[in-house]
């Protein structure tokens, strides 16, 4: 029983550590990423390469006032930000980061690098806690008592809606080829090859799902060309407008941990996990635990850059664009995902 | 362990199910109900039913309540009317049907007395997506079919309501 939380615990602890260190990172990346597109040079200041630069800023943000308009909720106002991030890391501890092949730690089985493997729901939990990661948004928008703040809130909870569908669809070609709905076993069933030479991961054998699912996953994160909520240029800056510090700081934390999240599910669900292509490895032991999180996360690593690209090369859609890709391309084309699966299951291709 | 989880979460259902009717701010309501459906999908594990747990919070949390805060958000209510709206016979009925509920509900609690603190029969099996799947699309194929039918007779519906009469 102790034995049994204490485990929960440290995996609990590895995960959320895992996941917050990946904050600082990306927001250095997206500086110099940002830079480095644009033909700038970015921070480079403090540190090697400017590599310090995420610390200075997190002790300017955390140094500065924290304040409250008059006229907002209180409660509510507060809470925003608060259940932004506890969103974003309850639906990490979920997704499996490495191989675990009947591992023990001080003599009891590590029983897989997530927190609850037996749970048979993996992935609706996940999308479960994910679909609520609307309200912080709404949440502030409304409260913060600032028409603008409330334009942001209002665009983010019909976007997230809109898109939720497509992106659900989407999964579930992913679902029927792999028969689970546990991520472990998902990834199982993404190794090795299909159709003689390709890896079997889904994005090649599902390339539309995977495609909706990675437009859906922009829209889901409001990252540009989906950044209506906080549209910089006609919202000032959306639903944090009126936040300010800590406040904001945990809304702008709350982006980078979806990313993290967001590019964590894709490598699950599409790019076979910590399968290499064409090369079997057994990933035994410790050893072989370690270079499984080592591909899944230069997989992520792959997938958080290419956030930072598109982001710095498109510019924003306008809202009547993006409801219309969102509706009349984004749904039909998921619902031709979902056949094109049952067809080839159905003839055996897959 | 698993009595004291459900007696929290049960009470916490109870008290905010008092809350989403009891307030007079809209959004207060609508949280409350958040909280609330929290709760329920918290029973619902609880009980071994993780599929529907995760259904409750996706479907109710995720989507339905986003869109009732949507259009309060979107109005602009900052108050509702008071209950009851003055008409005797509405209150005498919601008395009647209120009772009838809760009767019901205190015949059912003690048929199922004898199975206290266990897992419901049948759970193990159950509680995944497979055999709730399969019961949909063969045992419950007509209602199931039936429903959907109704539904995109009520998109209809509202699409043709909410167009107005332009032409």
């Amino acid at each position: 029983m102790w034995v049994d939380l204490i485990v929960i615990g440290v995996k609990l602890a590895f995960g959320l550590v895992v996941l917050l260190t990946t904050v600082p990172i990306m927001v250095w990346v997206e500086r110099r990423g940002s830079a480095l597109i644009q033909d700038r040079l970015g921070p480079n200041r403090v540190g090697p390469l400017g590599l310090f630069q995420p610390i200075v800023d997190v002790v300017k943000l955390l140094a500065k006032e924290v304040i409250t308009p008059a006229g907002v909720r209180p409660l509510l106002y507060i809470l925003a930000p608060a259940i932004a991030v506890i969103v974003a890391l309850s639906t990490f501890i979920a997704i499996p980061i490495g191989k675990d092949s009947g591992l023990e730690l001080f003599g009891h089985a590590v029983n897989g690098f997530i927190v609850a493997p037996d749970l048979n729901i993996g992935l609706l939990y996940v999308f479960a806690i994910a679909s609520f990661g609307v309200y912080p948004l709404l949440l502030a928008g409304w409260s913060s008592d600032n028409k603008y703040a409330l334009l942001g809130g209002v665009r983010a909870s019909a976007q997230a809606i809109s898109y939720e569908i497509a992106m659900i669809i989407a999964i579930v070609g992913v679902l029927m080829s792999s028969g689970t709905l546990r991520l472990q076993q998902i990834v199982d069933a993404q190794s090795g090859v299909w159709m003689g030479f390709l890896p079997h991961w889904n994005v090649f054998s599902q390339p539309i799902g995977a495609l909706i699912f990675m437009v859906a996953v922009f829209a889901e994160t409001n990252r540009l060309p989906f950044d209506l909520p906080e549209a910089d240029a006609e919202l000032v800056a959306g639903y944090h407008t009126e936040y300010s510090s800590i406040r904001f700081a945990a809304f702008y934390m709350s982006e980078y941990l979806h990313m993290t999240v967001a590019a964590s599910l894709v490598t699950v669900l599409f790019l076979g996990g910590w399968n290499l292509p064409w090369i079997d490895i057994p990933f035994e032991g410790w050893a072989g635990a370690l270079l499984s999180m080592g591909v899944f996360g230069i997989k992520v690593a792959t997938l958080l850059w290419f956030f930072v690209w598109v982001r710095w090369t498109l510019p924003r859609f306008r809202y009547d664009q993006l409801m219309a890709l969102g509706w009349k391309v984004m749904v039909p084309l998921a619902v031709l995902n979902f056949l094109w699966v049952g067809v080839a299951m159905a003839l055996g291709y897959m | 362990m698993v009595t004291i989880i459900f007696l929290v979460a049960a009470a916490i259902a109870v008290v905010f199910a008092v809350l989403t009717v009891v307030p007079r701010d809209p959004t207060k309501n609508v949280l409350s109900l958040v909280i609330m459906s929290f709760a329920m999908a918290a029973v619902f594990a609880i009980l071994g039913m993780d599929f529907l747990a995760a259904i409750q919070i996706i479907v109710y949390s995720g989507a339905v309540l986003v869109l009732f805060l949507f259009v309060i958000m979107l109005l602009k209510i900052r108050r509702i009317e008071a209950l009851g709206s003055g008409r005797p016979v509405q209150a005498l009925l919601g008395a009647l049907v209120a009772a009838g509920i809760g009767g019901m509900m205190l015949v059912v609690a003690g048929l199922l007395l004898p199975l206290q603190g266990a897992v419901l029969p049948g759970a193990v099996e159950t509680g995944t997506a497979f055999p709730i799947g399969r019961a949909l699309l063969s045992t419950h194929l007509f209602a199931f079919e039936f429903i959907t039918l109704l539904l995109v007779a009520a998109i209809v519906g509202a699409v043709y309501l909410g167009k107005g009469e332009e032409e």
